[in-house]
């Protein structure tokens, strides 16, 4: 009995190791077929770069990066640009850890800062947008907020991202300023999910980004506030160094960074300069 | 050969060797990634020990909560005769193929602010959303279906011959209950305990959803592992391990102390369904 066990184990570790490789392969292979493509016109001598490429964008750049990407196609033929929404700290750890990307946009410098430092992009970052902190309350604002100063009122439930993300960070870094100090109910992880907690009338008020409220419509109203300076967050763009397509790439991020791109973010409520 | 004919063709255990490896391996990967030189004043940090805390509390909580709603429900649905019964179970056992964060959705709009029932609430004092009540809630609503289900496939292989004998010696239906029926299936109960338990601990999407993400009130271990990971990986990691480490102590327990008979005695394999069981032993699951 003792031969065969060995040999059932084995199999075993054999088929396991064939199942990964099939798993692994598959992504990889697919970029590969997409890039493939782009390499093969640029060696017919062709002026514009073909192919598929891949860009992962900060969350908070979905509705404006949709839109940039179907001019991007438009402007070039026989391209398609796969895109791929998360958050910045996910993103960068995804790429860290081989994720094929070719271009990344990220919400902070900070995160792009530790791709850069591990010598994962093409070239240094170019800053393209800024965004600033808004105070989101539901439509029939419950709380009557008004100022900055009016979140910390006893009473008014107010939702706040956690110091570990950039939205958070910019929030802290306001009290700071002002010195007014909150009591949030809840410290969520993305931006998105205090703008779920402002929508679903959940919370009188939630510390979310100009371009979020912008985003959600009437279905919250958005209050400014002059500190929202003190904490501006800048977001760079790049080209990943393991992209196979970087003709494709640098031609997408001169769209994000030139003119078209600055129309498009500018209406979304970013500061493009 | 120790049991004559196994029955079991070799080229299934090379099969099912490639479904452990599966399991295990990505669980060796969290293991092979933690910073042990740092991994206790990781784990122990004020925040993880709130967060662990708060996890085994509300689990607690939300354990008691699915034996008292989901032991009655269990009864029903394995010894009621009525219509609407198997409707009645679909939906029972529902949360257990939702999706948790439509799980929270769904509890927002019962139990939130402008909810179902949260408006009375609130005109009553009572604020759940971004509570630990919230939590508690949350874990419940996707924890009973597990309870709910060992306990059907327990009633269902002991059968009700011991109730009958006892009903015809005189015993009242609630000393049938408490005497007789109760007693017989408390492995199973058990089982299904702990694995409320366990799913408890691990409930995140609804609760993120739900209940918020506050230290100390909200904010449980899978919901602090989610947000150490943004920006302290090892963190992460080693509570991922810490968590870990809980239930496979809480599974590990279930199946070594009552677990053990309810696997052989009831609801996990009802193989052999006993004579005079009047219902066929089904496993609600497969179904």
């Amino acid at each position: 009995m003792k031969l065969p066990r060995r040999l059932t184990a084995l199999i075993a570790a054999a088929t396991v190791s064939i199942v990964l490789a099939a798993c692994a392969g598959a992504p990889g292979s697919g970029a590969g077929a997409a890039s493939g493509t782009g390499g093969s016109t640029s060696g017919a001598g062709e002026a514009k770069p073909t192919g598929t490429l891949t860009v992962f964008a900060a969350a908070s750049l979905k509705a404006t990066f949709t839109k940039l990407a179907a001019e991007f196609e438009a402007a070039n033929p026989g391209t398609k640009v796969a895109l791929s929404f998360a958050g910045s700290s996910d993103l960068v750890t995804q790429i860290s850890q081989g994720a094929p990307a070719d271009v990344i946009a990220s919400a902070d410098t900070k995160n792009m800062a530790k791709l850069a430092d591990a010598g994962l992009l093409d070239g240094p970052a170019r800053n393209f947008a800024t965004n600033v902190l808004a105070i989101a309350v539901p439509p029939a604002n419950p709380a009557s907020i008004a100022s900055f100063a009016d979140l910390a009122r006893p009473g008014v439930r107010v939702v706040v991202c956690a110091g570990q993300v950039p939205c958070g960070a910019a929030a802290a870094a306001v009290e700071k300023s002002t010195g007014v100090t909150l009591k949030p109910v809840s410290e969520e992880s993305s931006v998105t999910d205090v703008l779920g907690k402002v929508t679903s009338g959940e919370a009188d008020a939630g510390l979310v980004y100009v371009t979020d409220v912008k985003t959600a419509g009437d279905k919250v109203k958005g209050i400014p506030f002059a500190e929202a300076g003190q904490a501006v967050n800048t977001y760079p763009i790049a080209t990943v160094g393991a992209s196979k397509n970087k003709d494709l790439a640098a031609a997408f991020v001169a769209l994000v960074t030139g003119a078209a791109g600055k129309k498009v973010l500018g209406d979304a409520g970013f500061g493009t300069k | 050969m120790r049991h004559g004919y196994q029955g079991i063709p070799r080229w299934i255990y090379v099969l099912a060797a490639a479904g452990a490896v599966f399991v295990l391996l990505p669980l060796a990967a969290v293991v092979a990634k933690v910073n042990w030189p740092q991994f206790l004043p990781l784990v122990t940090s004020e925040s993880s020990l709130t967060a662990l805390g708060l996890s085994l509390r509300t689990a607690a909580a939300s354990t008691a909560l699915c034996i008292v709603l989901g032991v009655p429900l269990a009864l029903v649905l394995a010894r009621g005769q009525f219509r609407g019964q198997r409707l009645l179970r679909s939906f029972v056992l529902l949360p257990l193929v939702l999706p948790p964060v439509v799980g929270g959705i769904a509890l927002l709009y019962t139990f939130g602010r402008q909810g179902l029932l949260g408006r009375s609430l609130e005109l009553a004092g009572i604020q759940i959303a971004f509570s630990t009540t919230a939590v508690v809630l949350a874990q419940t609503f996707v924890a009973l279906p597990f309870l709910v289900v060992s306990l059907e496939g327990a009633l269902r292989s002991a059968g009700s011959r011991y109730e009958a004998v006892a009903a015809t010696l005189g015993a009242r239906p609630t000393t049938v209950l408490r005497r007789v029926t109760l007693p017989l299936v408390l492995p199973g109960l058990a089982s299904g305990a702990v694995l409320s338990f366990a799913r408890s601990l691990g409930e995140f999407g609804a609760t993120l959803t739900f209940a918020g993400s506050l230290q100390g009130v909200t904010r449980t271990l899978p919901l602090e592992i989610y947000l150490q990971r943004e920006t302290d990986a090892d963190a992460a990691v080693a509570l991922s391990l810490l968590l870990v480490a809980v239930a496979v102590a809480v599974v590990g327990l279930s199946y070594r102390g009552p677990g053990a008979a309810a696997a052989r005695g009831s609801g996990a394999a009802p193989r052999t369904p006993r004579a005079g069981s009047a219902e066929p032993a089904l496993e609600p699951v497969a179904r």
